[in-house]
């Protein structure tokens, strides 16, 4: 019945925790405590399985201008900043004039209605709920619930309300539709786990450790491993099965609707585990040339022309209806190659997909050399090496053992400190968020600090303490959460930074993004003058 | 005679010039009317104070003994008569003592409200409408977003939360006058009888609470034991306290805060507030529009707040109403 004011709260609760295990905690109660079909529905809107395409907040906005003064509302807008919290909290209540609706007749109702109706139906629901179910409902409606849960959250969380093994609920997640009634069924022991065999389906993901140079290679006998470069892109599983064709990152998100063309292009019968990235003429791209597909709903014309996607693959796991999963990798590899080699090509343009060729090597030092200074091509942008054991099955999760990545190492820079964010939860009373800055000369020749980048890790619990009060005592300025710390020419403190790679940004003021940056070291030692100018980042872009 | 005759802000507060004294002045006067113990209506160093007997004691609690020249208290529903001029006061339902002055001379009737609300609080007697020519009333929420909820809903999920998170602390940022006490007596009245956690700033008001006969519980100080200790504990504390060093003692502490304006998300968000509890003394748009409709009193004034607003509801209802733009009222710390 008040499943709408609880759904409210189970957002607002995520949306403000920024802890992992709370959030599972949230996700799975709520699982525990509320009835089918709604928990289904909760946990489609939370996977983005939920869209409606009936409801604009343009008539949101004038439903609400007609029921309420335009000068009051537009001063409450201006206060709260967003719409459809606003309306939600100004919406003048009508008591008792209607039943307040519950999540599932919500749901069913804007799954099914036409456009004509879905406007008189919002209107009557905005009339019977409170504060907290109108909100939950525009959140609905308008889809795109931003609360910081990933699909593969929901899906532990589900795994943890039915104490199974998340690549078990992975493995049955596309053959189930909303509301996951024989989800349910299952993960409470009420039934057998549902068949998986949806044709199309995604397949638990293999990943690697990272590799221990000083314990591991002792260990490791280098005949016993294949090394392949670890291409920068997205880890990418493509299936193509029984005229099902899908695209599905290594979370088992489908992402098919943003990659039409490397969909086109999956004219086999099986599935590829493989890299997904921007190929010109059988070239690997930067990362960057990536990003600008990625995160989009759907895709135009230039784009897929300007930056072209394709799969350079790993491994294979299905080959026609024969599932491989159970050979060992050097088997598995053989029959790759035959696999890739007999797709028909895209055209002039290279292939769409290729094969991630197996590096040779006899010893660890010839290996080490080799990620040391990768050979010319695509190998010099790889993010590393990969091993894997020409005996290893291919198992879901990340075994200990048979896999191990081998990244580059990051790329360093000495940056000053100068803004400091407040953390969250745990760390909530600490100064834990910082933007560090370079130096650049301005345009009368004097030294500036501009800020590149954000880091919120890399430090340890003791570091955390002696910088927060490093923050506190050394405070110039405060905005909200932020502070700004002195930082000149005379006096700052210097991060040395470890970064992965750096592309061009037209969003950042300096120019550079930094990608994965985190705090490599502390150094108190070091005066902010030394620091490093805008000018040495700018010479390691990739 | 206009109503200016009678009450006419002024830079130190709201004067009355038959009676010469003033209603919750910034500034230190001879003589003080003061509604309620926030400590931006009651100042400490004024010549005479007259004001509930609860009122009085908080003051002296805060200040010292030696707030005023001299103390005058007047209960609830009693008035007193100075240079002509007849002062009552009568319940506001803000805090413990908190009143409304009803000033009255000449047959005229001034009701300066002080800060108000009008739903049920365990730590105080509830706001009583009294009809009046004109009617002073804050504004604080004083836009139509701010509609408080049932505050047992409010304390229910921090209780929820308590359950389903036991390895953590809760710490409930509360303003240590009127919101702490409510909060903690609240947490009482929906079945919570174990020991609440108190930050140290809180501890005297909380017994000042105590001997008026607001029955707290088991309190103990948040600043004895070990980190376990803590676990699945509730800590009231100043709001402040939640950003500062002093919060690192307990165990993951899940951040609440006890205030209204955590009704707008972004205000939670940018505070950091994990749990965000919608509790607040002050009336909300619901509660301001609905008691200037049942007072229809002849004019509105309006002290501090969102003015604009409430000034705007009160052009489209036909009540004539001006904002008076007192300063020096804090709208943030007291909520």
């Amino acid at each position: 019945m008040a499943t709408m004011r609880a759904f409210a709260h189970l957002l607002d609760r995520l949306s403000l925790t920024s802890s992992r295990n709370a959030k599972l905690t949230l996700i799975k109660d709520f699982l525990g405590e509320t009835p089918d079909p709604e928990r289904g529905w909760v946990l489609a809107a939370l996977t983005g399985a939920l869209s409606f395409n009936a409801a604009k907040p343009a008539f949101i906005r004038k439903a609400v201008e007609s029921r309420m003064d335009p000068q009051l509302f537009a001063w409450s807008y201006d206060y709260v900043g967003d719409l459809a919290e606003t309306v939600a909290l100004v919406w003048p209540e009508k008591p008792g004039a209607n039943r307040e609706p519950d999540l599932s007749e919500v749901v069913e109702s804007l799954r099914t209605a036409s456009r004509s109706e879905v406007q008189r139906l919002i209107e009557g629901w905005l009339d019977a709920l409170d504060a907290d179910g109108r909100w939950a409902l525009l959140k609905l409606m308008t889809g795109g619930l931003r609360v910081g849960v990933s699909a593969r959250l929901a899906k532990q969380a589900c795994a943890d309300f039915g104490q199974v093994e998340i690549g078990q609920v992975e493995e049955v997640w596309h053959a189930m539709t909303p509301p996951y009634g024989d989800l349910f069924a299952w993960l409470e022991g009420r039934s057998e786990q549902p068949s998986p065999d949806a044709p199309g389906r995604f397949r638990p993901v293999m990943l690697a450790q990272a590799i221990d140079e000083a314990a591991d290679f002792a260990k490791l006998d280098p005949a016993d491993y294949a090394a392949e470069w670890k291409w920068d892109g997205i880890r990418v599983q493509a299936v193509s099965e029984r005229g099902q064709k899908r695209l599905y990152t290594r979370t088992g998100d489908d992402i098919s609707a943003t990659f039409p063309d490397v969909v086109e292009a999956l004219t086999f019968e099986g599935a590829i585990d493989g890299e997904l990235l921007v190929m010109r003429d059988g070239a690997v791209a930067s990362f960057g040339d990536l990003q600008q597909r990625l995160n989009r709903k759907t895709v135009d014309g230039k784009q897929l022309q300007a930056f072209p996607a394709g799969i350079r693959a790993y491994d294979l796991l299905l080959d026609g209806e024969t599932d491989l999963r159970g050979l060992p990798f050097g088997e598995r590899r053989k029959r790759l190659e035959a696999f890739v080699a007999q797709i028909p090509k895209a055209g002039a343009a290279g292939p769409r997909i290729d094969l991630s060729p197996i590096q040779p090597f006899q010893t660890w030092e010839e290996l080490a050399a080799l990620r040391a200074q990768p050979p010319e091509g695509d190998p010099a942008i790889a993010e590393g090496l990969m091993l894997k054991r020409w005996d290893s099955v291919y198992e879901p999760g990340r075994p200990k053992g048979p896999w191990f990545k081998w990244k580059r190492d990051p790329r360093l820079i000495d940056a000053v400190l100068m803004y400091a964010q407040r953390g969250h939860g745990k760390r909530s009373s600490f100064y834990s968020d910082y933007t560090f800055g370079v130096w650049r000369e301005d345009d009368l020749g004097q030294r500036m600090l501009t800020p590149v980048g954000k880091a919120y890790f890399g430090f340890t619990d003791e570091e955390l303490k002696q910088i927060d009060k490093f923050v506190r005592d050394h405070t110039i300025e405060r905005f909200g959460p932020v502070r700004s710390v002195r930082a000149d020419l005379e006096f700052g403190l210097v991060f040395e930074v470890a970064f992965e790679g750096l592309q061009r940004s037209t969003r950042h003021k300096s120019g550079v993004a930094m990608r994965f940056p985190r705090i490599n070291r502390i150094r108190w030692d070091k005066p902010s003058r030394e620091a490093d100018a805008l000018s040495t980042l700018e010479r390691m872009l990739d | 005679m206009k109503p200016q005759d009678l009450i006419c802000p002024k830079p130190d507060g709201l004067y009355c010039p038959p009676g010469d004294f003033y209603i919750d002045p910034v500034r230190p006067v001879d003589r003080a009317v003061i509604t309620h113990g926030h400590a931006d209506h009651a100042r400490a160093g004024h010549g005479v104070v007259a004001a509930t007997p609860e009122t009085l004691a908080i003051m002296a609690e805060r200040y010292g003994e030696d707030f005023a020249g001299r103390r005058q208290a007047v209960a609830y529903g009693q008035t007193f008569t100075h240079n002509g001029v007849e002062v009552g006061l009568v319940p506001a339902g803000h805090v413990l003592g908190s009143a409304q002055a009803v000033i009255r001379w000449k047959g005229m009737t001034i009701v300066v409200s002080g800060d108000y609300k009008r739903r049920r609080d365990p730590t105080c007697p509830a706001f009583e409408p009294v009809p009046c020519d004109v009617f002073v009333t804050e504004a604080t929420f004083g836009l139509p977003v701010f509609r408080h909820p049932d505050d047992k809903g409010e304390v229910a999920a921090l209780l929820k939360s308590v359950e389903q998170f036991p390895e953590r602390s809760h710490i409930v940022g509360a303003y240590a006058l009127g919101k702490a006490q409510r909060v903690i007596r609240l947490l009482r009245e929906a079945g919570w009888d174990k020991t609440v956690h108190v930050h140290g700033a809180m501890d005297r008001l909380n017994r000042l609470y105590g001997r008026h006969g607001v029955d707290l519980g088991l309190l103990a100080p948040a600043t004895t034991g070990t980190k376990k200790d803590f676990e699945g504990a509730i800590i009231v504390a100043p709001p402040s306290a939640l950003a500062d060093r002093w919060s690192r003692r307990f165990p993951d502490p899940v951040d609440c805060f006890a205030s209204g304006w955590m009704r707008v998300r972004a205000r939670a968000r940018q505070r950091g507030v994990e749990l965000p509890l919608i509790i607040s003394d002050h009336a909300d748009w619901d509660e301001l529009t609905a008691t200037l409709d049942e007072l229809r009193p002849g004019e509105v004034w309006i002290t501090h707040g969102r003015e604009e607003a409430l000034e705007r509801w009160c052009e489209l209802q036909g009540i004539p109403a001006r904002a008076l733009r007192l300063v020096g009222y804090d709208e943030e710390e007291g909520e």
